[in-house]
């Protein structure tokens, strides 16, 4: 998978049941992996944002988004490579409380990755850091060396650098639409 | 608007009759019992065929829509029935056929519970739909059932489920019907851009060689006047895809033939020929295109269709033009400048002559005792004046029919293009017969297709429905065989069949034929068949050894085309 890039999907769908699985076949189809995922409301009422990267190359996005679009009740499906979006991701670091208190590098580590503490107990500490998929391994790969209970990352969300709004468009479109009708 | 409370059941009855439904090709069961139970009621305002396999109701509602042009309805129980209309759905959606199928569901308090035959229908459906609901509640049932039509019979048209669930029949809704007509997710028929159209009549009016490659898109658009209008106004000949045949008439002076596989040698010589291929409501499905690396590299090529999906997808297009064709047609035809291209029309002769030569004479006029499935076809053809439907199994019998069927109409062929379903033609037919009663429905098959869903020879008696089945019997797997004895050096493995009496069958569900030994006695058979009223079945013994020619090897480029086993077209 090295000679592909990491291309960022959005899609925006209405709220109905089944769609992120009318979603993802069509990556099975085409032996995609979904490498993250996240999904939540959007700035317009009502319709759903999916956030997918996948490893791929840019003819084969483009027939998946054409196919993603094709199911009906999405709107509007988009690729974009990571030059094109502000993205970012979050990532959460379950450590035990008496390696922080131990030693005090640990503390080191939070400070230079711009990481927080969420919550404190006797027996562990959980750590925030959002940001790049590299930033949230490299204090993976840090805090590993001292102990890491769990780690878990989210899926990346992301925003177009466009100055369009491309869904807000499509939406005044349709509403002109159904107007005429 | 004064409505009243009525049990969902009835409400779904009431929404298929206020779409215009007329028939609902159907199987009852235990989750769809209540539905089954207001249908009764409704016995004068709609027609139920009961059907014998869930299969079949799925292939006979396809013939119904393909000859129509109507929304074919299924109506089957949940579990198992559900699971039978998979290969009807994919079948649907690869060949673009309004269905709407409703599968009974169990109780939405028991759903993921394994309850005795749940099964879930909408996971395993959406692949195959064009849009796959589960209607829950009762309140739900005008509003899914009015979306359904919509979508599955505008634009690209394909099959919709509606997954019923028991307690969304039996409770009570307010009905009050509102067709739709507006999705804000989906527009069936965007508007033509202009500066599309411009491209694409720019690249026409240059064009020296231009070739169309019609497909059913134009059928569906019911885009037949303007395709042939186009043709004659440009002087470009066309071909067509199986599913487009019948888009434009056999004897067009412009009609080149089939493209693909087994399709006309000019047509697929001169699809590397030309300098502009004008593809309209057509998939470039590799039954088609061969190996799309080395098809029609030369020429620029014109991409007209309604799904946008389909542009790029497996060939790369020039122009492509978003629309419905007939719509795009009618934009693109003041465009268009006459023209004459005498010398490019000319230069099909040879490849005519050629397959004439060396395909079509020895297929319809053999110098042998055996029959072959070409000579047959022609002959049913002909004996109805070229004017009936021809519904097809899969296999030999198929391509071979379709070859030397001829046509005078649109919405002439029935056959399962895309998924190539052997046994989807039995029950197609009787769709076909009961979708347009006025035309006389010619279905060939082979004794493999045949024995797929040979239990709908009981919906016929049953319906007395009028299907004249000609059986092309090799004892054999035919196509199958065909490969074995051209790429697998004629290990025939698992392809000999010993087959059952089928003149016996057939007369066991109260259907004449008889079985056809020797060319003499098929002109006489065939006017018996077309004479009688009421379904005929002829078995007719057919030469083992027969194949189908032209053949482009899959995967091989479209110029590579074989005369017969042993000689290939220079």
């Amino acid at each position: 998978m090295t000679d592909k890039t990491l291309y960022t999907v959005t899609v925006y769908s209405e709220n109905q049941v089944g769609l992120l699985n009318q979603i993802s076949i069509i990556f099975t189809r085409r032996q995609l992996n979904i490498e993250s995922l996240s999904v939540s409301a959007s700035a317009a009422e009502g319709i759903h944002k999916f956030t997918i990267t996948t490893y791929s190359d840019r003819e084969t996005m483009e027939k998946l988004v054409k196919q993603i679009e094709k199911r009906i009740d999405v709107l509007r499906a988009f690729f974009y490579t990571d030059d094109e979006i502000v993205f970012q991701e979050v990532a959460l670091y379950k450590v035990p409380t008496d390696k922080l208190l131990d030693d005090s590098r640990i503390e080191e580590l939070i400070r230079k990755h711009n990481a927080r503490i969420l919550e404190v107990n006797r027996t562990y500490t959980v750590i925030e850091k959002s940001g790049h998929t590299d930033e949230t391994q490299a204090l993976f790969e840090e805090l590993s060396r001292y102990e890491v209970m769990q780690f878990v990352r989210s899926g990346r969300v992301a925003i177009t650098k466009s100055t369009v709004e491309h869904v807000s468009l499509f939406l005044q479109e349709q509403q002109y639409r159904q107007n005429q009708l | 608007m004064a409505t009243e409370k009525i049990r969902g059941a009835e409400a779904l009855i009431r929404a298929l009759i206020a779409e215009q439904t007329e028939y609902i090709f159907g199987y009852p069961g235990g989750a769809i019992m209540p539905v089954f139970d207001v249908l009764y009621d409704y016995r004068d305002q709609i027609n139920h065929i009961l059907v014998r396999h869930e299969q079949g109701a799925t292939h006979a509602a396809q013939g119904y829509a393909r000859v129509s042009g109507k929304t074919g309805v299924v109506l089957v129980t949940s579990g198992p029935a559900a699971t039978n209309i998979i290969t009807g759905l994919s079948d649907a959606m690869m060949d673009s056929t309004p269905l709407i199928v409703i599968t009974g569901q169990v109780g939405s308090s028991l759903l993921g519970s394994d309850a005795f035959q749940e099964t879930d229908v909408v996971g395993i459906t959406q692949p195959v739909t064009k849009w796959s609901y589960q209607i829950r509640r009762s309140d739900e049932i005008a509003w899914a059932v009015a979306r359904a039509f919509y979508i599955a019979g505008n634009g690209r048209p394909g099959p919709v489920v509606l997954d019923f669930a028991k307690d969304a029949q039996t409770g009570l809704t307010d009905f009050d019907y509102q067709p739709c007509q507006f999705i804000r997710s989906y527009n069936p028929y965007p508007a033509i851009k202009p500066a599309e159209i411009d491209e694409a009549a720019r690249l026409i009016n240059q064009a020296r060689k231009p070739l169309i490659l019609a497909g059913q898109g134009v059928i569906i658009a019911q885009a037949e006047a303007e395709l042939a209008a186009l043709a004659e106004k440009a002087d470009i000949p066309v071909g067509c895809t199986l599913l487009g045949l019948s888009a434009i008439p056999t004897d067009h002076p412009l009609y080149k033939g089939m493209l693909g596989m087994h399709g006309s040698v000019a047509a697929n010589i001169k699809t590397n020929e030309c300098d502009l291929l004008i593809a309209i409501g057509m998939r470039f499905d590799d039954r088609v295109t061969g190996d799309v690396n080395q098809y029609a590299r030369q020429a620029r090529i014109i991409h007209i269709d309604i799904d946008p999906s389909e542009f790029n997808k497996n060939v790369k297009c020039d122009v492509s033009v978003l629309g419905d064709a007939r719509a795009v047609l009618q934009a693109l035809l003041p465009k268009v400048e006459p023209a004459r291209h005498t010398e490019w029309l000319e230069s099909f002769v040879p490849c005519e002559e050629a397959e004439r030569v060396k395909v079509i004479e020895p297929e319809i006029h053999p110098q042998k005792p055996l029959m072959n499935m070409g000579e047959v076809a022609r002959k049913v053809s002909e004996a109805t004046g070229n004017e009936s439907i021809l519904v097809t199994d899969v296999g030999q019998n198929q391509m071979l029919s379709a070859r030397y069927y001829r046509f005078k109409h649109p919405r002439s062929l029935v056959t399962s293009g895309g998924l190539g379903t052997m046994g989807f033609g039995l029950p197609a037919a009787i769709g076909a017969k009961i979708g347009n009663p006025d035309r006389t429905v010619c279905f060939f098959t082979g004794d493999g297709g045949i024995q797929m869903t040979i239990q709908e020879l009981g919906t016929i008696m049953q319906y007395g429905i009028d299907v004249k089945i000609i059986i092309l019997n090799n004892n054999f797997l035919g196509m199958v065989r065909q490969w074995q004895a051209l790429f697998f050096d004629h290990r025939y493995s698992e392809t000999p069949m010993l087959n059952p009496d089928f003149t016996m069958i057939a007369a066991a569900y109260g259907i004449d034929g008889e079985r056809v030994a020797t060319r003499e006695e098929l002109d006489d058979a065939i006017e018996r068949m077309l004479s009688h009223r009421g379904s005929y079945l002829l078995d007719v013994q057919i030469d083992p050894d027969g194949m189908v020619f032209p053949m482009t090897p899959a995967g091989a480029c479209v110029t590579h085309i074989m005369l017969n086993a042993t000689e290939k077209y220079e």
